[in-house]
Order: C-alpha cells, then structure tokens, then sequence
C-alpha cells in the first residue's frame, strides 16, 4: 500500500519521512522537494508523474542513495540510508537498489551477457555463479541469445531490456526506472512496461518510476504526482492516504 | 583479475589511440636504454676498472710519449707488483672504417697486469715466442671472422710507417670475465714494433700501466713515480685507472648531464603525453563511470580502473625495451670499434620498467583521482 501522509506502517519497505531537498542556484535557494512522506510496502509498482522540474529524478536519486536531502529522513527495508558514510552508501546500493535509466546507460565496450555481470563482480560469487544469473536475468528479458552481442548490435528495446536483466542480476530490494521508455518507440516501450510489469506481478520485485507518459504510467499499480515538490495522489493532496483511503 | 576485462575492454575502445599511447611509451622507454647503455658504455671504464691499477702517462698529455727506462725504475717501487707498457698503433685492417684499437704491447707482464682478460696458456705460450703474433679479443675475430693461425695485414700512418703493412700472425683470442670487459683489442709484441720504428721512437711507450700489491698503497705510489721523475724532460701524471678512464670520458664532456637532461625531458613530455590522454579517456566516459558508481563500484575500484589502465598501457610500452635489447647489439656491431661495446644491461632493463611505471602512475593518478570524486548524479547527466 502507498501512503504520502507519513502514517505509513512500520513494515514498509521504503519510509519516507519530512524529506527536503534545496538546491542553490548562485544567491539563489531552490526548493526541489518540500518536507514529502512516502511509504512503499515490497511488491509495490509505483509512477511518479509530474512536469518538468519538479523534482521526480530527484527523489528517485535521493531514493536510490545517489544524493543526500536536506532534511528528513528515508529508510529502505529497515536501514536509514539518509546519514550513511559515502562507502557504506556504495555497498547499500550494490545490495539493495537496481537502476534503469532512460538512455540505458549500458557500457558499450561490454557484451550483453558483461553489461549484466558488471553487479556482480562486486559479489563474492565464483566465475560459474555469475555466469549462471547473468544467464537467468537474460532469459528473463527475452535475451538470453543475445548475451554475446555488444549494445551496438542491439536495438533501442533490447538495449533497455539488458539494462533490465543488469538491474535485476543481483536480486536487489526494489528497482528505480528514471523514464525507462523516454527513449523507445511505443511498441519497444510495450515490450519494456510488460516485463517490468512481470518482474512486479511474477517476482515480487518493488519498483518505483519516474515517467513523462501518461500510457506508461497507466501500467503501474499506483500513480503519484510531483507538483512543485510535493507529492500528490490521483489528485489529491499530500496528506491523503492512498489506495483505498 | 575480475576486473581485468573492464580495464582491457576500455583500453581498447579507441585502437588507434592505444596504439599512439604505447608507442610514445615505447619509443621513449627505447631511447631510455640507448641513453642508459651510451651512459654505461662511457661510464664503463670506471665500473670495470681493477682498483689495484694506475696509469702513468705523460704529464703534458697522453699522446706525448715517456721512456720505457722508467719501467725497471718503477717496478723497484716497494707495493709495485707489475708494470706493462702500451703504445697505440692506429693502424687500418683493409678500410679506415674497420677500426678497432691495437696496441704494443709488453708480452712478459701483459697478463698479469690485465689478469681478466683470460688468453689461453697454449695460446699466450705460441704467441711468446712468435714475434709477428698477436692477441686478438673474441669480438673484434668475430666481427672479421677471423681464426687462429689466419696471417692479417695492418698499415698505420703514424711512427713514420705509413704506407709499410705490418704482417700478424693471429696466435690466440682472450676473453673478457665479465661481459662488460673490452674483448675488441688486438695485442702485439712491442720487439716487433720496435725493429720497425726509428730510433727515436724505439725507446719511448705510449703509457705505463701497473698492478699494485694494495689498493691503500695507491697514492703514495702514484705520488712516488710522479716525484721521481719531476722537473725532467718527460714528467708523468699517476692516477688510478679509475681516475684515468673518467678523465678520458670528461674529454666527450659531462655525457652523464647529457644524458639525464635528455632522459628527463623525455619522460616529462611523455608523461604530459600521457596524463592528457588518459584525462581525456576520462572525461569521455563520465557518464560510464556514474553507471558504474551508481550500481555499487567503490570509489577504490574506480580509481584502480583508470590507473590499471595507465599502468598497463605503460607495461606495454616496455616493448621499447625489448626492441632495445635487439637493435642496440645490432648498433653496437655497426659502431664496433668508435664507442666501447653496447649492451643493455639487465640493471637498464629494471630501471626502464620503474621509470615506464612511474610514468604510467604519475599521468593515471590525477585522472584517477578526478573519476573516483566524480559525484554520481552529476556523472549520470553526461550520459
């Protein structure tokens, strides 16, 4: 269940609690994000949809423990990750967050089957385990005859889906998608929200979305609304529990 | 080593530039070991030189003779062991160009004197009593192709001989102990010379060189045979073979600044070279390298990336060294004879890697650096 109101249960996967985030601008401070509340329980798939500059990628980032808040406070699975050293951060994030970027960020001097292994070199699994779920996270997204080929060779679709199988190789807590078919066309973009919505429905993976498409967001189980950093649900202002409230 | 193949596939992104990178590493790492060996070639005398030798020439300078009634004075020297003489032929096997040195020698203290350069006792006994005989170094009978017994012809234009050919028989070969040690000199009898030469010349050598009983002695002996012959006609200058093999070098003049200033120059223009490429390798993969931090690679890891990449670029440059350890023997033989041998030692050799390592930290680290503070959100916007 998904609640912007602060009284989330203790249980949520992910709590976030009076989070700020200001930028400065030259003289000028920026409020991105104002005092927000979100609770995510494992297995959720939630859409943030707003306009432009209002804060989506940056609460996905702040989320994902790629930026530090203002203030407030955001715990995932129990670790408040908000006051966590540098380090400790990176190894949080190697465990628990997968990352799926619009532009798919794969590392084109990497075959597929690489691009995949790359989370778990930070693992202590020996060469043969790797290769075994690299190969399991290929066969999930349909490309597991294509593991030898190099981004290059693969299309705006298939790229996304290897960033998929890299985000899932290492079974992390939830998924973060920044605009994960921002760059497809619409029948890629199909291919892509399906199996997102597989890794969901059949996996139990937590995901939460970032998109500009009304169609796509449409596939998640819950829709929020940035507007002016603040988080509003179907319409309804923060504070308003959501799903079933 | 699981990282291994992130570091190679990145190397090899840009084939062309790689190959550029190396190449500047391995042309500079090449002209390291030429320098070295030209340095060690020049400095060598003093590194092979015995520490119980001195050379007595001619106080006004080497090319004026002294006289060889000097010797049987000197011997007399309580620390003297033995004294030979010397006198350079400069003479022409065929063509000027086959130059190597010759020189008359005194035959009864030869060996004694210049115990590590090993003749054969058959050998050095037929030369004893062959007055037209010669002692030859195995490199210069390489280079002719020469055998025992072959009879060679050598004119010289000094002495007042020119145009008169000197026969030789080739009677032994010596061999250096070390491989540093000279093996291109040809020895012959000074009876031979002398019956040759004008009256004049018959009783003047060219230097003395003398084996003494103990290092600790060298001063006072040096001192004692300058100060017997002192205020008369041929006044002598003693010094240690160390002394006098680095008196001959200063005369090319300070090679070893030479050389360092070169080699200083070079490394320093290569690692500019060196640290712009691999800082431009950087900045095109910012974004690559946010992916990496944002998926969990430690800021360690980032670091070991790129400086893996400069280091390993900087081992393949070693291929200098190796191209080195080929062409300078193939220098050394065109040049036989000019220049004392050239080789690449194995000390050239490990220098050149740690200067090739070096090289390849100091132009990795400040990129490195760069990539490892690279903040992640900032990194993902350059994708």
């Amino acid at each position: 269940m998904i609640r912007v109101d602060g009284n989330g249960a203790a249980g949520s996967l992910i709590q976030v609690r009076g989070l700020d985030k200001t930028y400065r601008r030259g003289n000028e401070d920026i409020d991105v994000l104002q005092g927000l509340n979100l609770d995510v329980d494992r297995g959720d798939f939630v859409a943030f949809m707003g306009p432009s500059g209002s804060g989506k990628t940056t609460l996905l980032n702040l989320m994902g423990g790629l930026d530090v808040p203002t203030r407030g406070t955001i715990s995932v699975a129990g670790d408040e990750i908000t006051h966590m050293s540098g380090g400790k951060l990176t190894d949080w994030r190697a465990r628990h967050v997968g990352f799926i970027f619009q532009m798919y960020n794969l590392i084109p001097v990497l075959t597929a089957f690489q691009n995949v292994e790359l989370p778990l070199l930070l693992t202590k699994l020996s060469k043969a385990e790797r290769r075994k779920h690299v190969e399991v996270a290929l066969s999930i997204v349909g490309l597991g005859e294509r593991m030898d080929h190099y981004p290059r060779q693969l299309s705006g679709g298939q790229e996304q889906r290897v960033a998929i199988a890299r985000a899932i190789v290492a079974d992390p807590t939830f998924l973060l998608c920044d605009e994960p078919t921002g760059d497809l066309d619409r029948k890629s973009a199909d291919g892509v929200m399906e199996l997102i919505k597989r890794l969901v429905n059949e996996h139990g993976k937590t995901v939460l979305m970032v998109t500009h498409d009304p169609v796509v967001a449409l596939q998640a189980n819950t829709t929020l609304h940035l507007d002016k950093g603040v988080l509003v649900e179907a319409g309804v202002r923060q504070g308003v529990a959501a799903g079933g409230a | 080593m699981k990282f291994s193949r992130l570091i190679f596939a990145n190397l090899f992104r840009k084939k062309i530039r790689l190959v550029l990178t190396i190449g500047s590493f391995a042309v500079a790492l090449f002209l390291f070991a030429l320098l070295g060996v030209v340095n060690d070639a020049f400095s060598r005398g003093a590194d092979v030189v015995s520490a119980n030798r001195l050379v007595t020439i001619n106080r006004t300078s080497i090319i004026n003779t002294i006289p060889l009634s000097y010797r049987d004075e000197i011997l007399r020297i309580p620390g003297v062991k033995y004294v030979t003489h010397n006198n350079w032929f400069g003479g022409v096997y065929q063509d000027p160009k086959n130059f190597f040195p010759q020189f008359v020698i005194d035959p009864e203290n030869q060996r004694q004197v210049f115990s590590e350069l090993i003749v054969p006792d058959d050998q050095w006994d037929t030369f004893l009593k062959d007055r037209q005989g010669a002692i030859v170094g195995a490199a210069t009978m390489k280079r002719f192709g020469w055998k025992i017994g072959d009879r060679i012809p050598i004119t010289t234009t000094i002495y007042g001989l020119a145009g008169k050919p000197f026969e030789f028989n080739i009677d032994g070969v010596y061999h250096g102990e070390k491989p540093e040690d000279d093996e291109t000199q040809f020895w012959f009898q000074w009876e031979y010379f002398k019956e040759s030469v004008s009256d004049a010349v018959k009783g003047q050598v060219g230097w003395y060189v003398i084996r003494i009983a103990n290092p600790d002695d060298a001063p006072r002996i040096a001192k004692t045979i300058d100060n017997m012959y002192l205020n008369s006609p041929s006044e002598t200058k003693t010094e240690t073979e160390s002394a006098f093999q680095q008196g001959w070098v200063k005369q090319f003049g300070n090679i070893k600044l030479l050389i360092m200033s070169i080699g200083t120059v070079v490394f320093f223009t290569l690692l500019l070279v060196t640290g712009n490429t691999m800082a431009i390798s950087v900045r095109e993969r910012t974004g690559e390298l946010g992916v990496l931090k944002a998926i969990g690679f430690p800021n360690r890891a980032i670091l070991g990336f790129i400086l893996g990449e400069s280091m390993v670029i900087a081992l393949a440059g070693c291929i200098g060294l190796l191209l080195a350890l080929i062409a300078i023997p193939l220098l050394g033989r065109a040049l036989a004879g000019l220049l004392p041998p050239l080789f690449v030692t194995p000390k050239t050799m490990v220098y050149g890697v740690i200067a090739a390592l070096m090289v390849g930290f100091a132009s990795g680290i400040l990129p490195a650096y760069g990539a490892m503070r690279l903040n992640v959100v900032n990194a993902l916007r350059r994708v």
